[in-house]
C-alpha cells in the first residue's frame, strides 16, 4: 500500500463520494442499488491487475497512446512578439487530439465499457452534446459488439450532423431529445430516464467527470492517463515539471485527467478555462464563475441557476462546453484554491482557434481553443524559461462548419 | 394524530392525487380533487429538469415554469389550500435543487408555516439525507421516502430509517406515467415493506385507470395517481376542474371500496 501524503489533494473523494461539500449520490432510489454495485465493482476492478492490463493494452493498440508531448515553437514565438522583454513562456501541448476518434473522450469510454462487461451488462446508453462522447461510446460498443443508444438534444442533432452520421455508421441508435432546450442537459435527463427503466441490463457510460459517485472518480481515473503520461514525458524531455497546466472545462474530464497526477506537485500551477460564451454578463457556460452550489444529475456542484434553483440554459460556441454544471472535483479544487479558474469568450476562442491553425498547422477543436485563448493572455506574463503545458483535448474537424458560420464564410 | 396518519386510518385504502403547482388554475384544480374524494394531495414543485418524470409531468413542469411559477408561489398555493381545507393532508413532491436552494432550514420552515404535511424528494436518497432530512424532522414535516422494485432487503432498513408519514412504493423501475406494474409483484413488495414498518404504504407510478387503481388498492394502503390527472389539466385548461373531479370520483369509489383482506393479514 502506498502511504497517503498528509494534506494530499489526490485522496478525494471520501468513501461516500464527497469532494468536500461537493459530489455525492443524488439519484432516484431505483438507481441507488446499481450505483452502489458499480462502486463495489469499480473497487474490485481497480485492484485487479488483469483489468488494468486490458485497459492499458487497448489504450496502446486501439486508441494509440501514449499521445505525443509537443513543443509549439511558432506559437511560442508569436506570443513573445507582443510580450515584454524576456517574457513569453514556452508552450507545450499534450496531443490528445491524435487519439482514435479525435479527442480524449475515448480514454474514458474504453475504461467504462470494460467495467460494463465485467458487471454483465449487455446494453450501453450515453448522452452527448457535440457528439464526441457519443462517437467514442459508439466506437467502443462496435469494438465489443454491444448495442448502443445515444441520447442527443434535437438542437445538437441539427448542428452536429457529421457526428450523428458517424454514430450511425458505427451502429448506434441516436435518439433526438426534444424536451427543454434540446441540448446536452436534456440529453442527460433522457439518458437517466432510460437508465431508471432499464437498470437490469443497461450500463450508462457518462462522458464527463460528473454525475453520481463513483462516476466523477472513475472518469477521472481513466482520464488521468493524460497527466500521468505528460508528467513522465515532460520530465524526460526537459528534466523538470511545467510551471502551469492549462485545460478547457465543460464537465471537466480532460482537465481533471491532466491536473490530477500533478496536484501534489506544489510548484505546478493549474488553470482551468470555462466557456464565457457571449460574455460573463450575458449567456455563458461558466458555472464556477457565474453559478452557485446545487444538485443536478446526481451530484452537488456549481450550477448556473436562478434564485429558485431552476437550472439556466448554458451557451457556448463549443457544444462540448455547453453545460450549466461542472464536475464536483473542480468545484472542490476551486474552493481549496489549488486550481485557478478563468474563462474565455466565444470570440476569444475563435481567435485562438485560427492562431493555432496558422502557427502550428494544427486545427484544434473549439473546446481546447478556450484553453489556447487563456494561454495567449497568460504566456506574456511569464518569463521565457517557464513552461506552459496545455491539453489539446480534441481536433477541430468537427467544428469547421461552426467556425465558418461564425466567421461569415460560405462553404 | 397527524393529518397524514388520519388519512390512512379510515379503515379503507386512501387515494393520493398528484398535480403540478402553477399548471392551470391550481387552487380550483386542487379543490376539485378534494371534492372528488382525494384523501391526500400531492403537489408537484415544478423543476426545469424532472429526471424521474415521463412526458406528461415533464410538460406540466415546463408549462408551469413557462408561466413564471416561483417557489414562493408554490408555497402560497399550499398555504391557501391549508386555509380552505384544514383537514386534508398535502405533501410537496419535487427535486432537490429547488428545495435546498435557500438552505434546507428555510425550506423546512416554510413548509411547516404553510401547513405542508410532508415532502417527497426524488433525488435525495438515504445516503444524502443530511442535505434535507434533519431540517424537515426538526420542523415537524414528514420526509416521505420512495421504495422501488430495486430496493432489496439489505437496503430497505436504510430507506425506512428516518421516513415518516407514509412510504411511497414506486411500482415500476421507470419514470412516471409509463408502464404498468404486475399487481402480483406489487403485492409481494408491499407485503415485504409492511413487515418492516408500521407506516402505511402507498403505491404509485403508472396508475392511470380506476381498474388499475382498484387492483392496487387491494394490496396497499393507498394508491397514487398523477399523470392521468395532469393530462386532464393540459387538455381542458380552464374547464379542467370538472374533469378532474369526475376522474377522481371514479378512482375514489373503487379505491375506497377495495377489500381490506390483505391489509389485515399484512398488519398481523
Amino acid at each position: 500500500m502506498t502511504e497517503q501524503k498528509p494534506n494530499s489533494f489526490r485522496n478525494q473523494p471520501d468513501e461516500r463520494g464527497h469532494f468536500g461539500q461537493f459530489g455525492g449520490r443524488y439519484v432516484a432510489e431505483t438507481l441507488m442499488p446499481l450505483i452502489l454495485e458499480l462502486d463495489r465493482e469499480y473497487r474490485a476492478a481497480k485492484a485487479d491487475p488483469a483489468f488494468k492490463a486490458e485497459f492499458d493494452d487497448l489504450l496502446e493498440h486501439y486508441v494509440g497512446r501514449p499521445s505525443p508531448l509537443y513543443y509549439a515553437p511558432r506559437l511560442t514565438e508569436a506570443l513573445r512578439e507582443s510580450a515584454p522583454e524576456g517574457m513569453g513562456a514556452q508552450i507545450w501541448f499534450k496531443r490528445d487530439e491524435l487519439n482514435h476518434t479525435g479527442a480524449h473522450k475515448i480514454n474514458n469510454c474504453v475504461g467504462q465499457i470494460l467495467l460494463a462487461m465485467r458487471m454483465g451488462k449487455t446494453r450501453i446508453i450515453a448522452e452527448t452534446g457535440a457528439g464526441q462522447h457519443g462517437v467514442a461510446t459508439a466506437t467502443v460498443c462496435a469494438r465489443f459488439g454491444l448495442p448502443c443508444t445515444i441520447f442527443m438534444g434535437a438542437t445538437d442533432v441539427a448542428r452536429q450532423q457529421p457526428n450523428v452520421f458517424r454514430m450511425k455508421l458505427l451502429g448506434a441508435q441516436v435518439v433526438p431529445v426534444t424536451s427543454g432546450a434540446a441540448t446536452l442537459k436534456d440529453a442527460m435527463n433522457e439518458a437517466l430516464r432510460d437508465w431508471v427503466a432499464n437498470v437490469h441490463d443497461t450500463f450508462y457510460i457518462i462522458g464527463t467527470a460528473a454525475g453520481p459517485h463513483p462516476y466523477p472518480e472513475l472518469v477521472r481515473d481513466f482520464q488521468s492517463v493524460i497527466g500521468t503520461e505528460a508528467r513522465a514525458q515532460m520530465l524526460s524531455r526537459t528534466g523538470r515539471l511545467p510551471d502551469l497546466l492549462v485545460a478547457a472545462i465543460g464537465g471537466g474530464s480532460n482537465a481533471i485527467g491532466l491536473f490530477h497526477p500533478f496536484l501534489d506537485d506544489p510548484e505546478v500551477g493549474m488553470l482551468g478555462v470555462e466557456a464565457a460564451g457571449h460574455g460573463l454578463d450575458k449567456q455563458h457556460a461558466a458555472s464556477l464563475a457565474g453559478g452557485f452550489p446545487g444538485v443536478l444529475h446526481g451530484n452537488k456542484t456549481y450550477l448556473l441557476q436562478d434564485e429558485d434553483g431552476q437550472i439556466a440554459e448554458a451557451h457556448s460556441i463549443s457544444a462540448g462546453l455547453d453545460y450549466p454544471g461542472i464536475g464536483p472535483e473542480h468545484a472542490w479544487l476551486k474552493e481549496t484554491g489549488r486550481v485557478e479558474y478563468t474563462s474565455a469568450t466565444d470570440t476569444e476562442a475563435l481567435d485562438a482557434f485560427q492562431l493555432l491553425c496558422r502557427t502550428e498547422g494544427i486545427i484544434p477543436a473549439l473546446e481546447p481553443s478556450h484553453a489556447i485563448a487563456a494561454i495567449v493572455k497568460r504566456a506574456r506574463e511569464m518569463p521565457e524559461d517557464s513552461i506552459i503545458l496545455a491539453n489539446l483535448c480534441g481536433r477541430g474537424d468537427k467544428d469547421i462548419f461552426t467556425v465558418a458560420e461564425a466567421l461569415g464564410v460560405e462553404m | 394524530m397527524t393529518r397524514l396518519a388520519a388519512a390512512f386510518a379510515k379503515g379503507r385504502p386512501a387515494l393520493v392525487c398528484f398535480i403540478t403547482a402553477g399548471d392551470g388554475d391550481t387552487a380550483a384544480n386542487l379543490d376539485a380533487l378534494v371534492a372528488g374524494g382525494a384523501d391526500v394531495i400531492e403537489l408537484g414543485m415544478p423543476f426545469t429538469d424532472p429526471m424521474a418524470d415521463g412526458p406528461a409531468i415533464q410538460a406540466a413542469n415546463l408549462r408551469s415554469l413557462g408561466r413564471g411559477t416561483t417557489t414562493r408561489e408554490v408555497l402560497m398555493i399550499a398555504n391557501e389550500f391549508r386555509e380552505r381545507h384544514p383537514d386534508v393532508p398535502l405533501v410537496l413532491m419535487g427535486y432537490a435543487n429547488p428545495m435546498i436552494r435557500r438552505g434546507p432550514e428555510w425550506f423546512a420552515g416554510e413548509c411547516a408555516g404553510c401547513g405542508v404535511d410532508g415532502v417527497i424528494c426524488v433525488d435525495i436518497p438515504p445516503e444524502e439525507d443530511p442535505e434535507l432530512g434533519p431540517s424537515l424532522r426538526a420542523a415537524g414535516v414528514d420526509l416521505i421516502r420512495l421504495a422501488t422494485p430495486t430496493t432489496d432487503a439489505a437496503r430497505l432498513p436504510a430507506v425506512l430509517d428516518g421516513s415518516s408519514g407514509f412510504v411511497y412504493y414506486v411500482s415500476v423501475a421507470g419514470i412516471t406515467g409509463k408502464q404498468q406494474a404486475a399487481t402480483a409483484s406489487v403485492a409481494d413488495n408491499v407485503a415485504r415493506i409492511k413487515r418492516s414498518t408500521d407506516l402505511p404504504v402507498a403505491v404509485g407510478f403508472g396508475v392511470r385507470t380506476p381498474e388499475q387503481a382498484a387492483a392496487l388498492a387491494r394490496v396497499a394502503d393507498g394508491v397514487v395517481v398523477g399523470s392521468a390527472l395532469v393530462e386532464l389539466v393540459a387538455e381542458h385548461g380552464a374547464s379542467a376542474p370538472e374533469h378532474l373531479k369526475s376522474l377522481t370520483r371514479s378512482l375514489a369509489e373503487v379505491v375506497h371500496s377495495a377489500t381490506l383482506e390483505n391489509h389485515s393479514s399484512l398488519r398481523a
